[in-house]
């Protein structure tokens, strides 16, 4: 081949191997997103069912629950309209207390959340912003919902 | 008194550094010897007085001065004295004015090791580190400033971020930062040879010994980072592909290409525009990183106190710099003139393909890392993208990368015979395909193929690595020895197959179990028996702990005994936890304590971690192999003696 | 010539993205309270717990509500500005002390001087999510028929009351709301 015809064929070649890797990652990257859903996106059933995701909210009080000697935990998150069981088997971060903001990835299964990571914000005092607003979204929609009620009787 | 000096200190730094900045570029513009010749005591002047400003901070620490806002926030009457030291960088502000004098302090090295360099190029480095200087030091007086005061002072400050409270807070982030600032240098060369239109090789001789400087500062920071997130955040984890990691890696990647380019630019006078280009991306995506970290755009576990309008500030300041460079490089690079060929076997072809596939590799990172951002813009959802992407994606081009590096560093400059180099490269190959199927498979256990891939390509490059030493060592005696240049070579790949070694090796065979255990009770891990042999309270300067006994055996033989705790810091009243680790060459034991479980039970993590080391060790290692090639003799940096230096042209050896 | 241009026009475009991501803020974005009504609530009075406050209180009037603690160090960074706010008796500032411990509470008034018409003590911080809020210090503007009408997040300080808060309150007493 001549020179010429053989940097075109390097470069040809450099190409498709471009393509192909772009390709790949693009389609790795749709497989691996994770999107945030708020709970109570997740109880009226407009969450995947078959790929992870994230969902964030309180965890409600006295809902940490997990037989005695045994890893596995089960909690209620609500993000104060709804209300999602997630369970996890693992250690939870250092930061995860009853009435904390959390957030955790995983998937449903059954209508349950099997969480296989758990994080809390580094700040006992502070709440990650995608939780703080959505329970500010969802404790509104619930005062509405209870001022309607109490309006009617 | 003393906030108000390191104030005040402040100020004087930036009016020496705005006249550091303007006068000698215009001077170089107008050959005007007297405002060229500002640029050297400016830079000093303004070193100067940010040493007085920093310090004057660090004081204000360690006298426990509450009444500084900054100290009130980050410290606490019982900190330990060391970490008063360290807790000046521990913020936004104070790291502001780590960047800073850092940024001073390569300005005054390069204003004095300039003797090679002609006047106009000089003053007009000077000039440019000058100005970016102007910007950081406006930022932090109009944004952040670290002595505004607090009144009523309290009577104990807040406490350092107990995270913070550890060794790895006192080196890690200066080395790191001298990575990122020493890259202005680097960029400050290239805005000159811009300015002026001339790019040749002795430009390229200038440039290199400090940008390999700035790199290898930049490997041992990453480094550092990694083994502190090791042993302090308690997951065992190494690397996270956390936005603020990213931020530090995306640098190194184009640092490491521009070295690269370098050596051709200053070798055969090649690849001048991708040298500029790679010059500006350097720089560029240090100042992105810090806008990252600091705005509030990305959530990271790293990340600094948030604020959009520092973010504007920074942003507005990318756009200058950045922009600026970009449409000085669009002016001049399409004139840059190559003449030298090279044939398609030659090593300028293989280090065509390091730029390309090194710039792919952050391309990919950088998008990973802002697609959240983008997807948030465009209001398609809140994403999150994890690490096995990352590191899928990031494999593509690396895999590839690193099997060609074998092969590159044996290749001649312009052309090489096929024959030749396949009977240099046929014993090493041979070696790294045996090592790298036999040795997962005999010491732990298993093959695949990607494990295949990973491990040979370690082994490869190690054992490529090896001949020009070997061949010097064996040399007649009266034939030269290796340069520096070759050695450092060799040095930092070498250290390039530890790394890629210990982490195939570490992501194939790593075994990471939590457990559930009672006082008393044996876990068994990877063929080690871990047993809680007790539990206790134990008071430390600044907090309370809870601390575990745990005693490793293997083959009943003693391995050692670990303390990992779980500490309550007094002050800021957040757990944290304290991982135990037993270290070795070939191996690390890693444990951790979690929470009660009731009935005495204890949740405990406990992970084997084989090679763990050589990813840290292999990267010191290429820094020490960088530290050597940046000291050959051919870029011994005399001082400049006296104001008359001759003039250079041309071709170097 | 048309590579090096295509070079800046993507940094542009990297330049847009950012700018309108800094303006997503999390912080920046007003909070889906804003022209909605404010959370209501009853709480325990910190100084004395055997009396109550809450949102019933201020009804009808235009009221500033702050979220405080001792524990948060920007909270006494803006202390002294609300006391000088509240010696200018041009609105009332009703306090909130999120998830704090009363004794402190009690001492950190004491010794700092007290702004508030009285400070609610919201220990677990229900309350203070109800209100959205994400990190203290954070103050609400409150209009007469009970509706947040401005919500900043951070030391307030004097000019987020000239630029953020006056305009607004002026446009009540002005009759224009």
């Amino acid at each position: 081949m001549k020179p010429r015809q053989q940097r075109m064929l390097a470069v040809g070649l450099a190409a498709a191997g471009l393509a192909i890797a772009t390709v790949l990652s693009l389609k790795a990257f749709q497989e691996n997103l994770m999107f945030f859903i708020e709970i109570s996106e997740v109880a009226n059933g407009n969450a995947p069912q078959d790929r992870n995701f994230r969902v964030g909210g309180l965890v409600v009080e006295g809902s940490v629950r997990r037989e005695p000697g045994e890893l596995e935990v089960e909690f209620t998150l609500t993000d104060l309209e709804n209300e999602l069981p997630v369970f996890y088997n693992g250690i939870l971060p250092d930061l995860f207390r009853e009435g904390q903001g959390i957030i955790a990835h995983g998937r449903l299964d059954n209508g349950r959340f099997i969480a296989d990571e758990v994080l809390a914000k580094h700040d006992e005092n502070y709440m990650p912003p995608e939780v703080a607003e959505s329970l500010a979204k969802h404790a509104a929609a619930q005062e509405a919902a209870l001022e309607a009620e109490t309006d009617q009787q | 008194m003393i906030p108000e000096i390191g104030h005040f200190a402040l100020i004087l730094a930036l009016s020496l550094a705005v006249c550091q900045g303007i006068m000698p570029l215009i001077g170089a513009h107008k050959n005007d010897e007297a405002l060229m010749s500002v640029a050297r005591p400016a830079a000093v002047g303004q070193f100067v007085f940010v040493i007085i400003s920093f310090a004057c901070l660090a004081w204000s620490f360690q006298q426990n001065d509450f009444s500084v806002l900054y100290v009130a926030n980050h410290s606490q009457l019982a900190l330990p004295a060391i970490y008063k030291f360290a807790a000046v960088w521990g913020a936004h502000e104070g790291s502001l004015l780590l960047w800073i004098l850092l940024m001073a302090g390569w300005t005054v090295a390069v204003a004095r090791y300039s003797a090679e360099l002609p006047r106009d190029m000089t003053a007009r480095v000077v000039g440019v580190l000058g100005l970016l200087s102007c910007g950081f030091l406006l930022f932090t007086l109009l944004t952040s400033n670290p002595f505004e005061r607090l009144i009523p002072a309290p009577a104990d400050g807040a406490d350092l971020n107990p995270l913070l409270q550890d060794p790895g807070l006192a080196i890690h982030p200066p080395i790191l930062y001298a990575g990122y600032v020493g890259f202005s240098v680097a960029f400050a060369f290239a805005i000159a040879a811009m300015l002026t239109g001339k790019l040749d090789q002795a430009w390229a001789r200038w440039t290199r010994p400090w940008t390999t400087w700035a790199w290898l500062f930049l490997t041992v920071g990453i480094a550092l980072g990694s083994w502190w997130a090791y042993y302090e955040l308690g997951w065992g984890g190494w690397w996270f592909w956390d936005p603020v990691e990213n931020a530090s890696f995306m640098p190194w990647l184009a640092g490491t290409a521009l070295i690269h380019s370098l050596a051709v630019t200053e070798k055969r006078g090649l690849f001048k525009s991708w040298t500029l280009l790679l010059a500006i991306s350097a720089f560029s995506l240090s100042l992105l990183g810090t806008f990252l970290v600091r705005s509030g755009v990305l959530v990271s576990v790293h990340a600094f106190a948030t604020d959009p309008e520092r973010g504007l500030f920074i942003l507005a300041f990318l756009g200058i710099v950045i922009g600026g460079a970009l449409s000085l490089y669009a002016w001049r690079a399409p004139k840059l003139d190559s003449t030298a060929g090279f044939r398609p076997l030659s090593r300028e072809t293989f280090l065509l393909l390091n730029n390309v596939l090194l710039i792919i590799a952050t391309t990919i990172i950088l998008y990973g890392t802002l697609a959240p951002l983008l997807y948030d813009v465009f209001e398609w959802g809140k994403i999150s993208i994890g690490p096995p992407w990352f590191e899928f994606a990031f494999a593509l081009p690396m895999v590839p990368l690193i099997l060609l590096i074998g092969v590159g560093m044996h290749t001649a400059w312009r052309s090489q015979a096929f024959a030749a180099l396949y009977e240099q490269l046929k014993l090493p190959g041979i070696i790294a395909i045996v090592a790298g199927i036999a040795v997962p498979t005999v010491f732990y256990g298993r093959s695949g193929l990607l494990l295949s891939i990973g491990a040979i390509a370690g082994f490869w490059i190690m054992a490529v690595s090896l001949i020009h030493p070997i061949r010097s060592w064996r040399r007649a005696p009266g034939t030269p020895a290796m340069t520096r240049s070759v050695m450092g070579m060799s040095v930092a790949h070498f250290g390039v197959g530890m790394f890629t070694l210990g982490i195939t090796i570490v992501s194939s065979f790593t075994v990471e179990t939590d457990q559930s255990v009672r006082v008393g009770e044996t876990v068994e891990v990877a063929g080690y028996q871990f047993k809680l042999t007790n539990l206790q309270n134990v008071q430390g300067p600044n907090y309370q702990a809870l601390e575990g006994e745990i005693e490793i055996r293997r083959n009943g033989e003693f391995i050692s005994e670990l303390r990992p705790q779980k500490r309550t810091y007094l002050v800021q009243q957040s757990p944290m936890t304290e991982a135990g680790i037993d270290a070795g060459w070939n191996r690390d034991l890693f444990v951790a304590l979690g929470d009660p479980l009731g009935n005495d039970a204890w949740s405990v993590r406990l992970q084997y971690k084989p090679l763990i080391r050589f990813i840290w060790l292999g990267a010191l290692i290429m820094a020490f192999g960088g530290l050597i090639a940046a000291s050959d003799r051919r870029y011994r940096l005399t001082a400049t003696a006296t104001e008359k230096t001759p003039e250079l042209s041309g071709e170097p050896a | 010539m048309a590579r090096y241009i295509a070079l800046l026009v993507v940094f542009a475009i990297m330049i847009g993205v950012f700018v309108i991501g800094l303006g997503k803020d999390p912080r920046k974005i007003p909070s889906p309270l804003i022209d909605n009504p404010a959370p209501q609530y009853e709480l325990p009075r910190v100084k004395d717990p055997a009396l109550t406050i809450g949102s019933a209180d201020y009804a009808g009037q235009l009221v500033l509500v702050n979220i405080w603690a001792t524990w948060c160090v920007g909270c006494r960074q803006e202390h002294q500005y609300l006391n000088e706010l509240a010696a200018r008796n041009i609105i009332p500032i009703y306090g909130i002390n999120w998830r704090d411990q009363r004794d402190e509470a009690i001492a950190w008034l004491e010794n700092l001087g007290d702004p508030y018409v009285a400070s609610a003590y919201d220990v677990d911080g229900r309350v203070g999510i109800d209100w959205g809020v994400y990190g203290a210090p954070e103050t609400f503007l409150v209009s007469p028929d009970g509706n947040v009408i401005h919500k900043y997040i951070g030391p307030m300080h004097e000019d987020a009351w000239q630029n953020e808060f006056l305009p607004l309150i002026a446009e009540f007493n002005g009759g224009t709301r």
